[in-house]
Parts: structure tokens; C-alpha cells; sequence
């Protein structure tokens, strides 16, 4: 009797253990406040980069070379964070700079991942030799080093905005591919798929009707996430010399101009730096974030 | 209960599927023969693994694929032979003139649509109808079914309804095109005893309805009571004996069908143990050369190990695969 009682007690109170303490709590919610909050700030960037850069990113004004940030001695309230080895505005060529990041990543999730959804979903559904091949060209995609190619690709074609997406895309999908394939996998043999075929729905319709829109979430998670790993793969490829060629102004090749003068100029580089940082990490806290959310095992505690 | 003198919707003569797989063939389905009339219900009745799903995702040609492969016999509904369609035409055959109901409800509808889109789907690529005139049809599928206040039910999410209710979902999907067939595979084995008592009396209300033919897969002798018109029992593969419903409770004339009869417990006779049949069915790959229930039939005899039992007619729409039925 006095079991039951207190197993009874241990029950009530349970809910109560399940809501952590406001601190956390505020802290769970800062980690998707903060990171959309620099993300929707990125895109606002980007789009009204024209209102927002005080001076031309590309304008040189020799007399004014190497002017460290205002906040420091020797800085003038004129060039906000400092200007490189051409005088030219860091502030205004990060604002710039977000243009090309975005772009380039946008494009970038817009063709891997569709590219990645129809194959996987194709594979995965119909199975047999159709899926053995296009697993098997996913396999090998994901074995060449991207680096490699996307420098090899940059000698062929040239640097340039098309040739940093291509270079970025030939490889990328695969790892959409792989994920959707899985789901497919998991989707094909539901009883609502059954259900379909049993109504009469041809296959392209079971894959586009009944099986996408089961996989939009874990595809938003992953594009989510894949932000991040773009911006930083975009400004890897510009640090390497082979991104969107100079004068524009590309994140990682202003870290890449930085490096000569590091010792005496340290804010040509860190400023951009800092900001690839900021917007990798705010991808992947909001994927993650996402992810929780969309995931049905952890929204029903 | 028989009825005499309606139209056999559906018929089945020698129909074989096998599936493949890498340690030999299945022989999953051997063989069977069988109809259904016009608003008639036909049980299906068996162990686990005899055969019956293969049968009914065999007349709807939707096999398992590649391993599964229907080799022989024929399929006629309404006098066209099925296995000579196209499979183009046959996707129009699927959910207009045939459709299946599956067994768990809660798995058979998709997450992501309401329940109106999901009945709307069939009617509008079966019947072409749009709009308003599809909402109509989609109300009228979930009024045949008694779904309540069904203007607001349509707009409801799977997730919102209860498990009977869904399964009568299901129901008005498979009936939205007014089939000629419909195939029931253990509707009712998901749900709880009341509920599902409740869903037999609607598919017989459906039934007299839309006059639909029904074949009913359970192993359940309760549901067969309750349901059918006639029964076919199914061994390994094979129909081993077809029947009126009453006659096969009170005159089963196989000894597997007996036997089967013999093991539902019941309240008008006190036993000290349920009687269960011995061993296993045996392996759909490697079958006996004669009779597939011999090696576990009380009465069997020389001839039923070494040939299998031919059609005996023993009665009027009674017949039994038996050496030992004179």
C-alpha cells in the first residue's frame, strides 16, 4: 500500500520535472532568436546593400590606406571599421560582400537540393537497378575531394560567379540524395503509399503527392544547415583565389587580402572573419533547432 | 442466404503467383479458383502465410515487385480478363471498379492532407470531377460511411480522428468511385470489439446500398459469420474447400476446414482444453507431393500422400478438396 502511494507521488510530479528552469529555457529560445536574427539580417543586408554602404566598395582612395577602425587611435568616424590596402571601405565591402555570399548560396541549395530530392526519391522508390545506378553515381561523387575539383573546375572555366556555383553543386547533391533516398526507403513501404497504388496512382503521382511532402521537413533541416557550409565553402574558394574574382568584394577574399598586412592591419581580415563565423554558426544553430521542432519523438515531450 | 440469381461481379479460375527469392520459389498462391456475386461477401478465411493478402493484391496486380510474379490463370471482372490489361488501363481499373481496404488505419492515411484531399484524390482522377462537384462526391462518400457533420470531418487532419473513425476514412476512399469490388483485407482487426462491431453493420449497410461485391480476408470465424454469404477456406496456397456460410459451420466437410471450426472457442460447448491443430503448415517452397494438409490430418491415408485431391461437388455451391469426401 505504501508502494503504490509513493510511486503515486512520484508520478504527480513528474510534469513538473519536465519543464526545465526559465533559465534554460531562455536559453534554448536565444538559440533560435539570435541566429534568425542574424540570418534575416544577412538577407536585409544583401538586398538594400546599395542604402546601406556608406562609401563604394570598390572606389580606391590611396590617401586613405590602411585606416584602422573608428574606435581606435588613428580612426575616423568616416570609415567605420578600418579601410585596406587601397583605402577602400571594409565596412562597405562586407555590406557588399553578403550579396555574393547569399547569392552564391542560394543558387548553390537551389540545384543540389532539387537535384539531390529527384534522385533520391526516384532511387528510392523505384529501387532495382535504377536505384543501384544512381546510388552508385552518388557514391562516387562523394568520393572525389571537393577542393580539388572546384579548383580544377576555376583553372578550366576561369574564377567567376557561375563557375564558384558549378563548382559547388557538381559535388553537393550527393549527400541530399543520400538523405532522401533514406526517407523514400522508409516512406515506399508505408500503408498510405499501398493505399495509393490500391486508388490507382501512377507512380510519378505517389512520388510527388505522397512521398515529397513527407520528406519537406528533414530537406528543410538540411538546407538549413547547408547555408552555413556554403558561405564557408564560398569564402574558402575566394580565399584560395578561384571564388567571384576581384574588385568584388567576396568575404573570404577580403580575409585572403588581409594576410600580407595581418601584423599591421589586423582588421582587414578579422572583421569579414568574424562575420563568416557569426552567419556559419547561426545556420547550424537554426538547423538544429529546426530539426528539434520537425522531430514528432522529441515534439511530443 | 445464397443469392442466385445475381451476376458474378468476379472470377477466378487457376490463378498461380509465386514470389522469388534467392533460396527458390514461393509458391504463394497454387492454383485457385473462385467467384463473387453481385452484392455478395465472400470470406477468405486461413492461417497466417496461406496465401489470402497475396490473393487479394494479386487481383488488384500489385505484387510485391520484383519478386513477386503472378505465373498463371485468369482474373475476369465483369467478364474482362484483368491479366491481359495494360498497365495503364489496369491503374484505371485500381480504385474505380476494384478497391482494397487495408488492415491498420492508423498507418493507411497520408499525414500530410486532410481527409478530404485524400478522398477527393480517387474521384477526381477516376471520375474527373472538380471543384465543387468533387466536394460533393467527397461528402457523399463520408455520408455513406455515417461519418458525422462530414462539411467539417473533410477539413480534419488523420491525426485528429480516432482509430474507427479513420478506418471509416479508409472506407469512403475505397468507395468513392462506387466500386465494382471491394477488396477488405482484416479491416476490423485493428480496432477494439465494439467498434468493430460497428463497422461490420455499416459495410452491410454499404453493401445493400451500392449492391458492391465484397471479398472479405479474416481469419476471424466471428467476423465470417457476421459478414458472409459464402466462404473459401484456404490452406498453403490452395482453396481446399468453398462453401455457404451456414454450411460450413454446420456441415464443414474438410478435415482442416473441421478442424478450424473446432479450435474457435465457444459458449454452448464446455471443453477442457481448446482444440488446436498439430504441427506447422508446411513450407511454401518445398511442398508434400500430395495433399498439402495430410501431414497433419487426423483421417489421412495412403492416397493422400501421394496424389493431391481433385474438385468434389457436395452439395449445391459446396465443394471440397478431399480424398476421404465421397
Amino acid at each position: 500500500m505504501m508502494r503504490v502511494q509513493i510511486e503515486k507521488r512520484k508520478a504527480v510530479a513528474q510534469p513538473q520535472k519536465l519543464n526545465p528552469p526559465r533559465r534554460i529555457q531562455l536559453l534554448k529560445n536565444l538559440t533560435f532568436y539570435l541566429p534568425l536574427l542574424i540570418l534575416t539580417l544577412l538577407v536585409f543586408t544583401a538586398i538594400f546593400a546599395d542604402l546601406l554602404a556608406p562609401h563604394d566598395p570598390v572606389a580606391v582612395s590611396m590617401p586613405d590606406r590602411l585606416l584602422p577602425p573608428a574606435f581606435m587611435k588613428g580612426g575616423t568616424p568616416k570609415y567605420l571599421l578600418g579601410t585596406d590596402q587601397l583605402g577602400r571601405d571594409i565596412l562597405s565591402r562586407m555590406i557588399y560582400g553578403s550579396r555574393i555570399s547569399l547569392s552564391v548560396s542560394l543558387a548553390v541549395i537551389a540545384i543540389t537540393a532539387s537535384i539531390g530530392t529527384v534522385m533520391g526519391i526516384v532511387a528510392g522508390y523505384l529501387g532495382g537497378a535504377t536505384e543501384a545506378l544512381l546510388m552508385r553515381i552518388t557514391d562516387i561523387s562523394m568520393a572525389f575531394p571537393p577542393m580539388l575539383l572546384a579548383l580544377l573546375l576555376a583553372v578550366v572555366f576561369g574564377p567567376g560567379f557561375w563557375t564558384v556555383v558549378l563548382a559547388l553543386s557538381i559535388l553537393g547533391w550527393a549527400p541530399y540524395a543520400r538523405l532522401i533516398r533514406g526517407e523514400t526507403l522508409k516512406l515506399r513501404n508505408a500503408d498510405f503509399v499501398a493505399q495509393a497504388r490500391i486508388n490507382g496512382a501512377s507512380s510519378l503521382r505517389i512520388m510527388v503527392k505522397h512521398i515529397f511532402p513527407n520528406i519537406v521537413n528533414s530537406l528543410i533541416v538540411v538546407i538549413t544547415m547547408a547555408v552555413g557550409m556554403l558561405i564557408l565553402a564560398e569564402a574558402a574558394l575566394s580565399f584560395l583565389g578561384v571564388g567571384v574574382p576581384p574588385p568584388a568584394p567576396s568575404w573570404g577574399y577580403m580575409v585572403n587580402e588581409g594576410r600580407s598586412v595581418i601584423d599591421r592591419a589586423w582588421w582587414i581580415s578579422t572583421f569579414p572573419g568574424i562575420v563568416i563565423g557569426l552567419v556559419v554558426l547561426s545556420g547550424n544553430f537554426l538547423g538544429d533547432w529546426i530539426r528539434d521542432k520537425l522531430d514528432p519523438r522529441l515534439r511530443q515531450l | 442466404m445464397i443469392k442466385k440469381q445475381t451476376k458474378k461481379v468476379l472470377e477466378v479460375e487457376g490463378l498461380r503467383t509465386s514470389f522469388f527469392t534467392r533460396k527458390g520459389e514461393v509458391k504463394a498462391v497454387d492454383g485457385i479458383s473462385f467467384f463473387v456475386r453481385e452484392g455478395e461477401t465472400l470470406g477468405l478465411v486461413g492461417e497466417s502465410g496461406c496465401g489470402k493478402t497475396v490473393t487479394g493484391l494479386s487481383l488488384l496486380r500489385l505484387l510485391p515487385e520484383p519478386a513477386g510474379r503472378i505465373l498463371g490463370g485468369k482474373i475476369y471482372l465483369d467478364g474482362i480478363n484483368l491479366l491481359a490489361l495494360s498497365k495503364k488501363e489496369m491503374r484505371a481499373v485500381r480504385g474505380k471498379m476494384i478497391s482494397m481496404i487495408l488492415q491498420d488505419p492508423m498507418t493507411s492515411l497520408n499525414p500530410v492532407y486532410t481527409v478530404g484531399e485524400q478522398i477527393a484524390e480517387p474521384v477526381r482522377q477516376h471520375q474527373g470531377l472538380r471543384g465543387e462537384n468533387a466536394r460533393e462526391a467527397v461528402i457523399a462518400a463520408l455520408r455513406l460511411l455515417h461519418i458525422p457533420s462530414p462539411e467539417l470531418r473533410l477539413r480534419d487532419y488523420p491525426f485528429q480522428l480516432s482509430g474507427g473513425m479513420r478506418q471509416r476514412v479508409v472506407g469512403a476512399i475505397a468507395m468513392s468511385c462506387n466500386p465494382r469490388l471491394l477488396i477488405a483485407d482484416e479491416p476490423t482487426t485493428a480496432l477494439d470489439a465494439t467498434i468493430q462491431a460497428q463497422y461490420l453493420a455499416l459495410f452491410k449497410e454499404v453493401q445493400k446500398k451500392t449492391n458492391v461485391a465484397i471479398i472479405f480476408i479474416t481469419h476471424d470465424f466471428g467476423v465470417v459469420a457476421r459478414m458472409c454469404h459464402r466462404v473459401a477456406v484456404m490452406y498453403a496456397g490452395k482453396i481446399v474447400e468453398t462453401a455457404p456460410t451456414e454450411v460450413i459451420f454446420k456441415q464443414p466437410r474438410h478435415p482442416y476446414t473441421k478442424a478450424l471450426i473446432n479450435s474457435v472457442p465457444r459458449l454452448d460447448r464446455k471443453v477442457e482444453r481448446l482444440y488446436s491443430i498439430e504441427g506447422q503448415p508446411p513450407s511454401l517452397m518445398n511442398l508434400p507431393p500430395g495433399c498439402r494438409f495430410c501431414p497433419r490430418c487426423p483421417e489421412a491415408k495412403e492416397i493422400c500422400r501421394e496424389q493431391e485431391p481433385a474438385e468434389k461437388q457436395v452439395g449445391p455451391e459446396h465443394s471440397v478438396f478431399c480424398w476421404q469426401v465421397s
